[in-house]
C-alpha cells in the first residue's frame, strides 16, 4: 500500500508476494514460450529439454522468407514521418490554444477533442474513399495521414504550454520576439520533457498499428512491418511456427530492446503522457 | 499585441491542424452519415438515396446484432478485469515486494509489443495438440479442446488476450496516482485505528478517482477500437462467435465491398462510442474528487 504503517502481517504478506509472482509468471509465460520456440529447431517447439541446442536459423529463414528488409523501412519512414508531422501541427494548435484569445476558440477545442472518442481507426470506410479520391492509395504517406493532427498531442502540449509563467513570454517580447520566436525560444524548450514523452508515445504506437496500414497498403514498397507479418504468418508459413514466432520477434525486436534499454524512460513518459 | 493580430495568430496557428482533423475526422464522420442512407453503387447503377433501407437491414441482420452483443460481452469481460488487474499490479509493484523491478517489467512488458505479435505468440499458445495451453490440460489429465475453433470458448480466449496486453498498460497510471498519494495520510489514518481495508476504500480509492476514470475512457474506447487480434486469430469465428463490431465493418467494407452498409454499421458504432463518452463524463464525473 502507500505507506510503510500498512504493511501486512507475515502472512499475508508472503501470500502478496506468491500472488505477485504468479501474475509476474502468467504475464511472462507466452513471451517465454515464444523465444524458445523462436531460438530451437522445430522438433523442439513444443519440447522443453534443457539440452536442446539453440540456433538462430529460424530467424534466418524467416528474414529470407518475406522482404522484411523493405517492411523495416516502410515503418522507420512511416513512424519518422508521422512523428514530424504530429510534433509540428501539435505544437502549433497548442500554441494557438494555450496563448491566443481569438473568437470559436472554445467551440475549435471541443472539436479537437472529438477525436479522442471518434479515432481515425474507427473511420476506415470513409477514410479509403478520401485517400482513393487524393489517389494517395498504397502509399505511405496515406498511412500516416489521418494521425498527423493527433487531437491527443493538442492536447498534452497545450496543458503544458499553460504552465508556462506569462513574463517568460512577455519578457522575450519585450526583448523584440515575435510570436513564433517566442514558440520557439521559450516554450518548445521548456516542454522537452513532454516531447520526449509524446514522441515514445506515438512511435510505440504506429509502430504497432496494424488494421488501417493493412486496408491502405498491397503492396510490399508500402506495407509496415505489422502488415507484412501478417501477411507471411497467414499464408504458406501457417504450420511452422517455428519460422513465425522468428518472424514475430524480429519485427518486434527494435521495439523491445529499445524499451529494455530505456526502461525507466518508457515508463516515465507512459506516466507523463496519461497524467496531464 | 492588438485584437485583431491576435485572432489572425490564433487562426494560423490552428489552420495546419484544422485542415487535417476536418479532413480525416468531421468530414468522414459526417460522410459516413450521408452515406448510411444511400445505397452502394454497382455496375449500372449509382449511389441513391434509399432512406432508411441500410437500418432496416440492420435491424434484419443477425450478424450484427451478434456481433454487437459479442462487443459488448467483450467489454464488459475485459475492462473491469483488467482495470482491477491493473490496480492490484500497482498496489504491489509499489510496496516493498521482492524482485519488485522484475515484476513491473514483466508486467509492463506486453504493453510495447504489437497487438499483432501478441495475437501470433498466443494463436501458437492455444494451438489444438501443439499448443502449450493443450499440454497443460493433457498433464492435468483432461481432455483435448480446440480452444479458438470452438465457440463457447474462442471469445473467451481473446479476452484473454486482450487483458493481459493492457493490464500493465493500466498499472503505470495507478502506480504514477499511487506515487502521489501522501504518505502522511496513511499514517494519519493509523493514528486514528482504521484498518487497511477501510483506508484503501475510504482514502486511496477515492484519490485514485481521476485515473480512474482516464483509464475507463481508454479501455472503452480500446474494446470498440482494437480488432488486430480477430484478424490474426479467428477472423470473426467460429460461426461468428468472435464477431467484433469493428471487425464486421472490416469485413463488409473491405471484402464484401459494401461502404453503404458499412458507413450504416459505421454510424452504430459511434453511436456506442459517444454513449459510452456520455456515460463516463455524466456519472462519473459527480464521483471524481479533488481534480
Amino acid at each position: 500500500m502507500s505507506a510503510a504503517v500498512y504493511r501486512a502481517g507475515p502472512l499475508a504478506r508472503s501470500f502478496e508476494t506468491a500472488g505477485a509472482w504468479i501474475v509476474g509468471a502468467l504475464w511472462i509465460l507466452p513471451l517465454a514460450y515464444a523465444f524458445w520456440t523462436a531460438f530451437h529447431a522445430s522438433e523442439f517447439s513444443t519440447r522443453f529439454v534443457p539440452s536442446a541446442p539453440l540456433t538462430l536459423e529460424n530467424f534466418a529463414r524467416a528474414w529470407i522468407a518475406a522482404p522484411f528488409a523493405r517492411y523495416f523501412v516502410n515503418t522507420i519512414v512511416l513512424c519518422a514521418m508521422i512523428l514530424a508531422g504530429q510534433l509540428v501541427l501539435c505544437t502549433l494548435a497548442a500554441y494557438a490554444f494555450a496563448r491566443f484569445a481569438f473568437p470559436g476558440r472554445a467551440l475549435l477545442f471541443a472539436l479537437v477533442l472529438l477525436q479522442l472518442m471518434v479515432t481515425p481507426d474507427v473511420l476506415i470506410v470513409e477514410n479509403y474513399r478520401t485517400m482513393s479520391g487524393l489517389g494517395l492509395r498504397d502509399t505511405i504517406v496515406a498511412i500516416g495521414l489521418p494521425y498527423m493532427a493527433s487531437a491527443f498531442g493538442i492536447f498534452l502540449l497545450r496543458q503544458t504550454f499553460k504552465t508556462v509563467p506569462a513574463e517568460l513570454d512577455e519578457a522575450a517580447r519585450i526583448e523584440g520576439c515575435s510570436p513564433l520566436q517566442v514558440l520557439w525560444k521559450v516554450y518548445v524548450p521548456l516542454a522537452r520533457p513532454v516531447y520526449i514523452a509524446y514522441s515514445l508515445v506515438s512511435v510505440s504506437y504506429h509502430w504497432n498499428n496494424f488494421l488501417w496500414p493493412l486496408i491502405i497498403t498491397n503492396s510490399v514498397e508500402a506495407r509496415p512491418l505489422t502488415v507484412g507479418l501478417q501477411v507471411f504468418s497467414a499464408t504458406d508459413q501457417g504450420i511452422d511456427w517455428s519460422i513465425v514466432t522468428a518472424a514475430t520477434l524480429l519485427t518486434t525486436a527494435p521495439l523491445l530492446i529499445g524499451f529494455l534499454l530505456f526502461q525507466r524512460q518508457f515508463v516515465q513518459s507512459f506516466m507523463r503522457a496519461g497524467i496531464k | 499585441m492588438t485584437r485583431t493580430t491576435q485572432w489572425l495568430y490564433g487562426w494560423l496557428l490552428l489552420l495546419p491542424a484544422a485542415a487535417l482533423l476536418a479532413l480525416f475526422t468531421h468530414y468522414p464522420a459526417a460522410a459516413t452519415l450521408w452515406q448510411s442512407f444511400h445505397s452502394t453503387p454497382r455496375a449500372g447503377r449509382g449511389s441513391v438515396f434509399v432512406g432508411a433501407d441500410n437500418y432496416r437491414q440492420l435491424l434484419d441482420d443477425p450478424i450484427f446484432w451478434q456481433s454487437l452483443s459479442n462487443n459488448l460481452w467483450y467489454a464488459a469481460g475485459t475492462i473491469p478485469l483488467s482495470i482491477g488487474l491493473a490496480l492490484l499490479m500497482a498496489a504491489w509493484v509499489n510496496g516493498r515486494i521482492p524482485g519488485r523491478g522484475l515484476l513491473r517489467l514483466a508486467y509492463f512488458t506486453p504493453t510495447v509489443l504489437p497487438m499483432i505479435a501478441v495475437a501470433n505468440i498466443w494463436l501458437f499458445f492455444y494451438t489444438p495438440e501443439y499448443g502449450l495451453l493443450e499440454k497443460l490440460t493433457a498433464a492435468l489429465g483432461l481432455q483435448t479442446h480446440n480452444w479458438l475453433g470452438s465457440k463457447n470458448t474462442a471469445l473467451g480466449c481473446l479476452m484473454a488476450v486482450t487483458v493481459w496486453k493492457e493490464a500493465g498498460f493500466f498499472m503505470i497510471f495507478y502506480l504514477a496516482a499511487l506515487q502521489q498519494i501522501s504518505p502522511y495520510l496513511a499514517e494519519a489514518a493509523a493514528i486514528e485505528g482504521a484498518s487497511r481495508w477501510y483506508f484503501f476504500r475510504r482514502v486511496t480509492f477515492p484519490l485514485l478517482m481521476p485515473t480512474t476514470l482516464f483509464v475507463l475512457v481508454n479501455a472503452v474506447i480500446n474494446a470498440f477500437r482494437l480488432v488486430d487480434h480477430v484478424v490474426v486469430m479467428t477472423r470473426g469465428g467460429p460461426d461468428n462467435a468472435t464477431e467484433l463490431l469493428l471487425y464486421y465493418i472490416y469485413e463488409i467494407g473491405f471484402r464484401f465491398w459494401d461502404p453503404a452498409y458499412a458507413a450504416t454499421l459505421t454510424i452504430v458504432l459511434l453511436a456506442v462510442l459517444g454513449l459510452a463518452a456520455l456515460g463516463q463524463f455524466g456519472i462519473l464525473e459527480r464521483r471524481v474528487h479533488y481534480r
